[in-house]
């Protein structure tokens, strides 16, 4: 299994305060991820310097068969590259469709000049109905996203991340304020997407991690604690005492 | 699953009828083709408002569904008006110039008609030469082309500088109004080659055209504002109606998560700009051969503040609501401003309109800004029903500004 | 027989009595009678001998009397020639008073008297002479008066009394000024080379315009032209034409030197063609064909041929004249080593002069700062910890001033109407800032864009109600005497005392504000809101009570800027629109939510500004305009100012 993406010796400093402190991680091209750790470990800032959001001071992101260097790209140029991020709140655009937020996910050219001469094509709008169906919002495509319930926006996010194709999945708590049957149904669709591409999953919720049934990366502090299954690193001394205090 | 555009923005059919309707009964009702019953005053103001109401449109794409609050779109406006005007002026001076010299012993040289319109055009900032940005100003074909270009570059390079090093929100808005600024200030120089604070004059005389009257010209500046608007409202509902406007409103809404959708925002925003800075710049090319005169005061960051007045009053991110406030405000302005307003009295004193006419224009913009959000335009939700999503949520987007839970009720 | 003895008698008598009148005569009287005739006809040649005399004699009421002379005040009554100091009473009677005591002798009609008038020449002797009294008179005020009259108008002969009065010069300050004018009057009048250059030399580390003055006439040099170099000029530089001076030029040189032939210029030629229209051709050449240069030239070549017109200057000609001739600047001044000697002392005069300068933009550009930082600092407040811009901010500003303005109107007395200003403008803006916190921005919080425009709309109409109540012309605010005046340190730096008085004022704020925001309980609760608003609200802050508050002292410190600058500017309903741009970009440069970085800011916009005018100096529109596009590049390498808030608490 070939490294998809692989981030060596990143720290990052706010104001005095070392949010990531030598982290390294590695994800190859086909696999799930569950990443965990108490507040404060660097989780979110671990997904903005993936993502291109925060710059780290030092360290090394590189990307693909081809060792693209990531730091030297843009947010966009990251994403079209094919990292996708999904939020811990969702964030999609309350004041358009369902339609529209999936048409504007799809992957296409997304220059200024294409998009403005852009037509909905019918393989778009097939493939927008397929996605759909899958996250389980066919009947919702005309509603302004908006009017959605919570987990459906959970949803539609994830649906946008899966349109845009991308070969990393970012997901920061996709389980939260879930019910258990979402909660099951968000498993299924990630487990599915794990299949084809990589995804690291951010969750707090155990129970939803034990589902995943995927290897865990534990963050302290700003680097790794511990790396294996849910039950080694549950097993593990330190781990036990970051979560529950010395 | 894709209608036909005007099936889809049925607005559009309706503006431009409205539009074309409202034309025809100016030239019916002017003194140049009709009955006489409309001043030419008061159709050149006619004119100007359309004008107006085109660089609101522009003002609301860029405000109302990009997000970003420019202060400085009569930059824009008024260069437009610059550019025509410096053909104008250059051209007809150069007409009264020759026709003078043709009395003289010997046939003149280029170089004494030359230096003849200069001493009539830069004399009253004393000078004579004619500085090298009037290069063109003699060919109206060049001047069109840079109404167009001139505008559009600064718009380019400013929005270029501005958005690269992401200056959002409030700092963009000073920004840009410090563009506006610099801008005025300096064509407020006499050394600026354009005629300083006299700026340009006598715009409403077409060259070549002395024996037309002007309520024939005024008529024909009549139909161009309303061609022009109608294709820029046309123009307008194309762009934000598709996939781009899309982006655009994803934009306004929550900038970050259209970037990590793999979308170059600054390049969004750099066409929005530019695109509507040169949709300002054509309605400024319009205007000022109507008002006749152009001046630095014109580009004044105060102009453009109210230009955003008229839109959050009409009602921002709809292009009718944008149309609707220009001309309601400016045309009320002008009435109350003009002495036709009748004074209140009040016992102890008297209100006279033209002294307070401000002071209730910017408290009824408070009371616009704090009761109706969505400005005379949310009055049409009423007809059509347009229903509001119903948002369990506190604000509607993540980032501060954006629709909020309140503004969504109204 | 007896007749005749008898006049004989009388006229002894006559004798007699006026040999007692004339021995009554005073000394002075009796000095002046000695030279009557060249009193009575002054002439140049004889006046130097009359007025030396006069001083030699040491007779105390010269001064006065050469004073009253060259005012044209002494009169001669004709019939016994006596000399007397007049006063007119009408056009036809004048009053005689004694030379000597003082006294009113009598009042006579003017056809008896003849008045001294002398000549403007001789009136110059005089003067000069009056110069070496008033320069040792022992009054030390008509010393000073005289010092001062030479420093207006310096002659050369001024240069002997003025030497000659320095050593019994007994007033140290004087003695001072005696010295410097004697070095002054050297450098031009001076006949020794050497005593000038020293002079001159003397003065090469001196900041003074007078020195520069004294020194500047020395290099004035004239433009000429000869076949060839003069031997014994003082040649300040040779010029090539072309290269130092236009051709035109040069050949109008060798024009006005008798040279070269005067060029007969473009609207000569073309009247001269005009004139020789005959039959609607010009030699031969159709009138209508003569709209361009090269044909007219052509014409005009034609006709100087047939010889009716001076031939037109060839430019090979003018390249020969030129090429003969040569082209130089003269100095005035014809000895060399002076002229050296002033160009090195002028040099090294002009290094200090620009050292000075610097300084002096310094401390301009230091007011300038705190200026700024005055309008500056509320809007940096509300913007920092509540996120609102403020748009009416400088509508506060100006209400601030006409508070001091109405105080004035209440209080005459300009010092105690101040001190009740500045509290009463904080509380009257303090009070509007709450209100529109209250009635306004508090309903708009999270909504940005909305509230810059809902402030704006607030902004026109408080400007548009000052301007119905105070009217569109500007009011002063006048400043207490003790402010009048400025702080000088040399002639080159000086700054006013009320610029020195906003700079202390705006330092006073930034401790006051130091100490507000780190030392006291709301300053905490401020401090906590910025960084954290739900945090706070969870810990038991109020931020509403925090965000009124806050906005409240914003805009009082608004009001007490509007109090300072209306004490230099004029208010006018305009005045808080005049500093509102430059506030904003105080506070986009310097970086939100930081007191010390509004301080830069104002210090780099401050400085910027006057650096800019400095080297631009005619034109501020220009500089306003460069300083903004400055701003706008700045921004792009400190997008969020120059203190930014780092990491998550910046928010994105």
């Amino acid at each position: 299994m070939s490294t998809l993406l692989e981030v060596s010796g990143i720290s990052v400093t706010f104001d005095g305060f070392r949010a990531i402190n030598n982290l390294s991680f590695q994800i190859g091209s086909a696999e799930m991820r569950a990443i965990i750790g108490p507040n404060g470990a660097g989780k979110t800032t671990f997904m903005d310097i993936v993502t291109g959001k925060t710059r780290p001071d030092e360290g090394r992101v590189i990307w693909g068969e081809k060792s693209v260097n990531l730091l030297k790209m843009s947010e966009s140029q990251i994403a079209r590259a094919g990292v996708g991020r999904k939020f811990q709140r969702p964030t999609v655009f309350e004041d358009q469709t369902v339609l529209e937020n999936l048409i504007m996910a799809l992957k296409n050219r997304r220059r200024p000049f294409s998009v403005l001469g852009y037509r909905r094509s019918a393989e778009d709008v097939g493939r927008v109905e397929v996605l759909a169906e899958e996250i389980g919002l066919k009947a919702e495509l005309p509603r302004k996203a908006g009017e959605l319930a919570h987990g459906q926006k959970q949803w539609l996010e994830i649906g946008m991340l899966l349109a845009q194709e991308p070969r990393l999945l970012l997901v920061d708590e996709p389980a939260a304020g879930m019910s258990p049957m979402e909660r099951e149904q968000t498993t299924a669709i990630l487990v599915e997407a794990a299949k084809t591409r990589a995804v690291v999953v951010v969750e707090h919720d155990m129970e939803f991690v034990r589902r995943l049934n995927c290897k865990v990366t534990v963050l302290h502090e700003g680097s790794v604690l511990a790396e294996g299954s849910l039950d080694h690193v549950t097993a593990n001394q330190e781990v036990i005492d970051v979560y529950l205090g010395r | 699953m894709q209608r036909s555009f005007f099936m889809r923005n049925p607005s559009v059919l309706i503006f431009i009828g409205l539009l074309a309707l409202f034309t025809l009964l100016v030239t019916v009702f002017s003194e140049a083709f009709g009955v006489g019953v409309i001043s030419t005053s008061l159709v050149k103001t006619l004119g100007k408002t359309l004008c107006l109401c085109l660089i609101a449109i522009a003002m609301d794409l860029v405000w109302g569904y990009c997000g970003i609050l420019s202060l400085g779109h009569f930059a824009f406006f008024g260069l437009g008006g610059y550019m025509i005007g410096m053909w104008l002026m250059y051209e007809r001076t150069k007409a009264i110039v020759v026709s003078s010299l043709a009395e003289a012993p010997l046939p003149p040289t280029a170089d004494e008609i030359r230096d003849g319109i200069g001493t009539q055009i830069f004399g009253v900032v004393g000078g004579a030469e004619i500085p090298p940005i009037w290069f063109f100003a003699d060919s109206l074909f060049a001047q069109l082309v840079l109404v167009v270009t001139i505008p559009g570059l600064l718009a380019l390079i400013f929005g270029w500088l501005a958005f690269r090093s992401r200056v959002t929100g409030v700092y963009l808005s000073i920004l840009t109004q410090a563009m506006t600024l610099a801008l005025a200030l300096y064509l407020f120089q006499n050394d600026s080659g354009l005629r300083g604070n006299n700026g340009l004059s006598g715009l409403q005389n077409l060259p070549g055209l002395d024996d037309v009257p002007q309520a024939t010209i005024s008529i024909w500046f009549l139909w161009a504002s309303a061609f022009a608007l109608g294709l820029g409202y046309l123009v307008a509902a194309w762009v934000v109606g598709g996939k781009f406007g899309s982006v655009v409103r994803g934009i306004r809404d929550d900038e970050a998560r259209v970037r990590f959708l793999g979308y170059h925002v600054e390049s969004y925003k750099l066409v929005v700009f530019t695109l509507t800075a040169i949709i300002a710049a054509i309605a400024g090319a319009l205007y000022y051969p109507q008002a006749g005169i152009i001046n630095p005061a014109e580009i004044a960051p105060i102009a453009s503040i109210y230009l955003a007045v008229w839109v959050a009053i009409g009602g921002r991110g709809r292009l009718y609501g944008a149309v609707i406030g220009a001309a309601f405000v400016s045309l009320v302005s002008t009435w109350f401003t003009g002495g036709q307003a009748p004074d209140i009295p009040l016992g102890f004193y008297t209100i006279q309109w033209v002294d307070w006419w401000l002071v209730l224009l910017g408290l009824s913009f408070v009371l616009v800004t704090l009761l109706a959000p969505q400005g005379i335009g949310g009055l049409f939700d009423l007809f059509t029903n347009r229903k509001t999503p119903e948002r369990g949520g506190a604000d509607l987007g993540p980032d501060a500004g954006s629709l909020q839970e309140k503004e969504a009720e109204q | 027989m007896t007749r005749t003895i008898f006049y004989g008698l009388g006229a002894a008598l006559l004798w007699l009595m006026t040999a007692t009148v004339s021995l009554a005569q005073s000394p002075i009287q009796d000095l002046l009678q000695t030279y009557e005739a060249d009193l009575a006809k002054p002439s140049r040649k004889s006046i130097g001998t009359v007025i030396e005399g006069l001083i030699a004699s040491g007779q105390p009421e010269i001064p006065e009397l050469l004073t009253k002379w060259r005012e044209k005040d002494v009169w001669q009554r004709k019939d016994d020639k006596l000399f007397f100091y007049g006063e007119k009473i009408d056009s036809k009677t004048y009053r005689l008073i004694d030379i000597a005591t003082g006294e009113v002798v009598g009042e006579l009609p003017k056809k008896e008297l003849k008045q001294l008038k002398p000549n403007s020449g001789v009136r110059g002797v005089i003067a000069t002479a009056l110069v070496q009294f008033q320069l040792t008179d022992p009054d030390r005020a008509t010393r000073e008066a005289g010092l001062t009259a030479i420093e207006r108008g310096p002659e050369a002969s001024h240069l002997g009394a003025l030497r000659a009065s320095i050593s019994p010069e007994t007033d140290a300050d004087l003695k001072a000024r005696k010295v410097r004018l004697e070095r002054l009057l050297t450098i031009p009048y001076d006949e020794d080379s050497a005593t000038r250059v020293a002079a001159i030399e003397s003065f090469s580390k001196d900041l003074g315009v007078d020195a520069r003055a004294a020194i500047n006439p020395l290099l004035t040099t004239t433009r000429k032209a000869a076949a060839t170099l003069p031997e014994n000029a003082n040649i300040a530089a040779v010029l090539e034409p072309g290269d130092d001076l236009t051709r035109a030029e040069a050949y109008g040189l060798l024009v006005d030197a008798g040279l070269a032939p005067a060029q007969v210029p473009a609207s000569a030629q073309k009247d001269a063609l005009i004139a020789n229209v005959e039959n609607g051709q010009v030699a031969g050449v159709p009138v209508h064909q003569l709209d361009n240069d090269a044909a007219r030239a052509d014409a005009y070549a034609k006709l100087a041929a047939a010889g009716t017109v001076p031939p037109a200057v060839t430019e090979t000609q003018i390249d020969e004249a030129l090429a003969a001739n040569v082209i130089f600047d003269v100095y005035a001044e014809p000895d060399n080593a002076v002229t050296d000697a002033a160009q090195e002392a002028l040099k090294s005069i002009e290094t200090r002069v620009f050292f000075n300068q610097m300084l002096d933009l310094g401390l301009d550009g230091l007011s300038l700062a705190s200026i700024y930082f005055l309008a500056a600092i509320g809007l940096a407040i509300t913007f920092g910890v509540m996120g609102v811009i403020n748009m009416a901010h400088g509508e506060f500003i100006m209400m601030g001033a006409y508070t001091g303005y109405v105080v004035q109107q209440v209080i005459p007395d300009y010092t105690v109407s101040i001190i009740v200003a500045i509290p009463l403008a904080f509380a009257v803006t303090f009070a509007a800032g709450v209100a529109m916190e209250r009635l306004v921005i508090r309903w708009l919080y999270n909504r940005p864009l909305e509230t810059l425009l809902a402030t704006f709309g607030i902004s026109i109409a408080l400007q548009q109600i000052a301007k119905n109540i105070f009217g569109t012309q500007a009011r002063p605010l006048t400043s207490p005497g003790w402010l009048d005046g400025a702080l000088v340190f040399n002639d080159v730096v000086s700054i006013s005392y009320i610029r020195i008085a906003i700079f202390v004022l705006s330092l006073i704020f930034l401790c006051v504000l130091l100490f507000v925001l780190n030392k006291t309980r709301l300053g905490l609760e401020t401090r906590a809101v910025t960084q954290n608003p739900r945090m706070a609200a969870s810990m038991g802050i109020n931020p509403d009570r925090v965000n009124m508050l806050t906005f409240g002292l914003g805009s009082g410190i608004a009001g007490i800027a509007g109090v300072a600058i209306g004490l230099y500017a004029k208010v006018t309903s305009e005045l808080g629109a005049d500093y509102i741009v430059q506030s904003f970009m105080t506070v986009v440069v310097g970086g939100v939510g930081n007191i010390w970085g509004t301080l830069l800011g104002a210090t780099m916009i401050g400085f910027l500004q006057k650096g800019i005018e400095w080297l631009n100096p005619s034109n501020t529109l220009a500089a306003q305009t460069y300083m903004i596009i400055f701003i706008i590049i700045f921004i792009q390498f400190r997008p969020k100012g120059i203190i930014a808030l780092k990491g998550r608490a910046a928010g994105d």
